[in-house]
């Protein structure tokens, strides 16, 4: 998964991996703020819902990584948690929340149902939420067992400390067409 | 004001301030709206005049997924109706299928199920009660309930594999017997879960916050309740004793000695009552339940409907055949019409189901206990303040995978 | 003792309750001519020995092939008298509509918006007929029998995933 990302080429060439070496410090530091300060956004629908509740509490501590407070306001978070099924009279606002979400931000598709649909194959649900919206991380599993969830999250940490972070990004958001 | 004032001509400033009525959207996406419901309120200053709840956020097509698999595939869809308490809905589905079958289970099977209703009710209410405090600001109280849940999801993971949705039933019986020593570990557990419960109550029940919040809140009357469609312990809080427990029993339930509560005001503090009484009483249940299982077949042994055991599977050509027959195309259920009726731990949990002889149902309608109380809320709410909505949806226990299906 | 309620409604609608039998496990049951449902759960909720007080569940059936091809079943409870009642209403496509018995029981309102919503029976004298469950923007009625389990109408436009599991399950169905 973050296999190619581990990899860094001794000798580069290209322009954008050629970063210098505070940018690179800038990087690892950035990284390593926002994995340890994930602010989620829980957008809980169903049973999964209640296993969440479970990871969140005193036993599965959640917050030890980090990831404390969840913010029911998409302006203040930075990882999307989808849990549970996502029909498609859900899927709009799914894709609202996460359009009025401002970049950086993670996606974690917790439960077979934001997966793929799971065993709902039918004329209401959503197969997978990656049909609409981009998904950094899926755990698998009806409910996942906490243990799942954690790893999952370890997984999602490991992804961002090795994506390239800058101070200033100065590529334009991607603009869809039509939309204001 | 001087009385010398009131001759004067009312100037502007005494003139009452026009209000506009402010519609405000509680989304889909809420922390307070249970599982994902859509409620649409007018608001004058903080009353609501009226409201308007939209549900259907989370219809997963039970109805028309159970009828594309076979009787037995339907178990896990069950589970995940009324999540946090699935055992009670296989049992629910179980009973309604063997009612049409017209199958004996065994009696040590009716006592495996009854233990697993029991502690799923445990955990239902815990939930329910966790909730109620985290939403109305009592953090610990969560985190507490949490606890006392997880313990018992250990021991039904140890039971049945899964902590949440278990599948523990099967047509004629249930899956697996109780562990070695198993019983012990309830029980064990079953006292930590008391602790943490008195705990819990000792920090709520006579807390002024709480209190000032939840009594005389959310008020339904014994006719009101009625004419909704509650059932459960919605019901019994508006004062009606009404409990198919003790009015039909099913299972073993007539063997059991166990006391219903029943409430005096029907509002949001009497319902809170009434889940932690229900605790009590379930924490009871089980430990008479323990001391009077006996040994004796966990599943029917009727070729039909059940499973041959495994060396029979492989030894005899009969078996190998039923358990072909079973697997591939379902079992096969005598045409007709059934409608069979529990007490889930939110209130009557039915299913109406339709066979048409063959492996796969034709119908299965399911009447959800949650159903009449999320619909009666937009009456029940109406006049007042939008603060009591939040104890009002908590106390009311709407679980939406049963509510929509 | 809910054979009595049978009894008592032969009694008291001789034209409009028909066929009355017991079913599996001991169920009262009856049919009712569509046009008179709501009398009848008026004379059931409101006489004394009756005494149907609770909203009853209500929830339709599609038998295609039959005619009447729908059928609306009703689920009664009296919980002062202990006593239950299945009445079935039998509609024909042609007609697909019942009276509401909402106004009876505001509890069944919910139900009968559901049997709007997935079937497509109308209920005249509902307070409030619109869909529950699915999106105003859905066309049909799901849980009809000719409506194919994957017909899914989606309201976003949705990325095709090429996924090799998405074909017919191993059983043939697809």
């Amino acid at each position: 998964m973050s296999g190619e990302l581990d990899i860094v080429p001794g000798i580069t060439t290209r322009r954008e991996e050629a970063t210098g070496v505070l940018q690179k410090l800038v990087s690892r530091g950035l990284g390593w703020a926002r994995k340890n300060s994930l602010w989620q956004y829980p957008f809980v629908t169903a049973c999964c819902g209640i296993e969440y509740m479970s990871v969140m509490s005193a036993r599965y501590d959640f917050a030890r990584f980090g990831a404390e407070i969840p913010r029911f306001t998409p302006r203040q978070a930075d990882m999307l948690l989808v849990v549970g099924t996502i029909n498609i009279k859900q899927a709009p606002i799914l894709k609202r929340i996460y359009d009025q979400m401002a970049d950086p931000k993670w996606v974690i598709a917790y439960g077979v149902c934001a997966s793929s649909g799971g065993f709902y194959d039918n004329y209401a649900t959503l197969q997978g939420i990656d049909r609409i919206i981009p998904v950094d991380i899926y755990i698998p599993g009806c409910p996942p067992r906490p243990e799942q969830v954690l790893d999952g999250l370890m997984l999602l940490q490991k992804k961002i400390e090795n994506q390239n972070h800058k101070l200033i990004d100065r590529q334009p958001a991607p603009v869809e067409p039509g939309r204001p | 004001m001087q009385s010398n004032d009131r001759q004067m001509p009312a100037s502007d400033l005494d003139a009452p301030m026009p209000s506009k009525r402010m519609v405000l959207n509680m989304g889909p996406s809420h922390p307070a709206m249970h599982g994902v419901t859509r409620a649409v309120v007018e608001l004058d200053g903080e009353s609501i005049v009226q409201m308007k709840l939209d549900i259907g956020f989370l219809h997963r097509g039970f109805e028309k997924s159970c009828e594309s698999v076979t009787w037995n595939q339907c178990f896990p869809y069950t589970d995940r109706l009324n999540y946090v308490s699935a055992i009670m809905n296989n049992v629910g589905f179980a009973l309604a299928v063997e009612k049409l079958c017209q199958l004996e289970i065994p009696e040590r099977a009716s006592w495996l199920r009854v233990i697993g209703s029991e502690v799923h009710r445990i955990c239902d209410h815990l939930t329910l009660i966790g909730a109620m405090g985290m939403e109305l600001g009592a953090m610990t109280v969560f985190l507490y309930a949490i606890e006392a849940r997880d313990l018992l999801w250990d021991r039904l993971t140890e039971l049945c594999g899964a902590r949440l949705t278990s599948s523990y039933c099967r047509i004629g019986g249930v899956a697996r017997d109780m562990p070695e020593g198993w019983d012990q570990k309830v029980i064990q557990s079953l006292d930590r879960v008391a602790e943490l419960r008195e705990e819990i109550n000792g920090l709520l029940a006579r807390n002024r916050i709480f209190m000032d919040r939840t009594q005389g809140t959310g008020v339904v009357t014994r006719e009101q309740a009625l004419e909704f469609g509650f059932a459960g312990p919605c019901l019994r809080a508006s004062g009606e004793p009404w409990d198919l427990r003790k009015a039909s029993p099913y299972l073993v339930y007539d063997r059991l000695d166990f006391d219903i509560p029943v409430g005096a005001n029907g509002d949001n503090f009497d319902r809170y009552m009434m889940r932690i009484e229900e605790l009590r009483q379930s924490d009871r249940i089980l430990r008479q339940c323990f001391q009077k299982i006996g040994p004796g077949e966990i599943i029917a042994s009727d070729p039909r409907y059940v499973l041959p055991p495994k060396p029979e599977v492989y030894g005899t050509i009969e078996g190998v055949m039923h358990h072909f027959k079973i697997v591939m195309e379902g079992i096969k259920v005598p045409a007709g019409e059934a409608y069979s009726y529990t007490e889930a731990a939110n209130g009557e949990l039915g299913f109406y189901v339709v066979s048409d002889g063959g492996g796969r149902p034709y119908k299965l309608g399911l009447r959800a206990p949650g159903w009449p109380m999320t619909a009666s809320l937009p009456h029940i709410m109406k006049g007042k303040l939008l603060a009591d909505l939040i104890p009002t949806f908590d106390s009311i226990n709407m679980i939406g995978g049963e509510v929509e299906q | 003792m809910s054979k009595a309620v049978i009894a008592a409604l032969l009694e008291r609608f001789p034209d409009a309750v028909y066929q009355p039998y017991v079913g599996v496990g001991g169920d009262a049951c009856a049919f009712v001519q569509k046009d008179r449902i709501a009398d009848v759960c008026r004379f059931l909720r409101d006489d004394p020995a009756m005494d149907f007080k609770m909203a009853p569940y209500v929830t339709a059936v599609d038998y295609l092939g039959a005619n009447p091809r729908f059928e609306v079943v009703y689920n009664l409870v009296s919980t002062s008298k202990n006593h239950r009642v299945r009445l079935r209403v039998k509609v024909p496509e042609a007609e697909l509509s019942v009276p509401s018995i909402t106004p009876i029981w505001r509890g069944a309102d919910w139900f009968e918006r559901y049997c709007l919503d997935m079937y497509g029976i109308q209920f005249p004298g509902h307070p409030d007929p619109r869909r529950l469950l699915m999106y105003d923007e859905f066309v049909g009625h799901p849980l009809r029998k000719d409506y194919p389990l994957k017909g899914r109408q989606p309201i976003i436009p949705e990325r095709e995933i090429d996924d090799l599991f998405r074909g017919p399950g191993p059983a043939g169905r697809s």
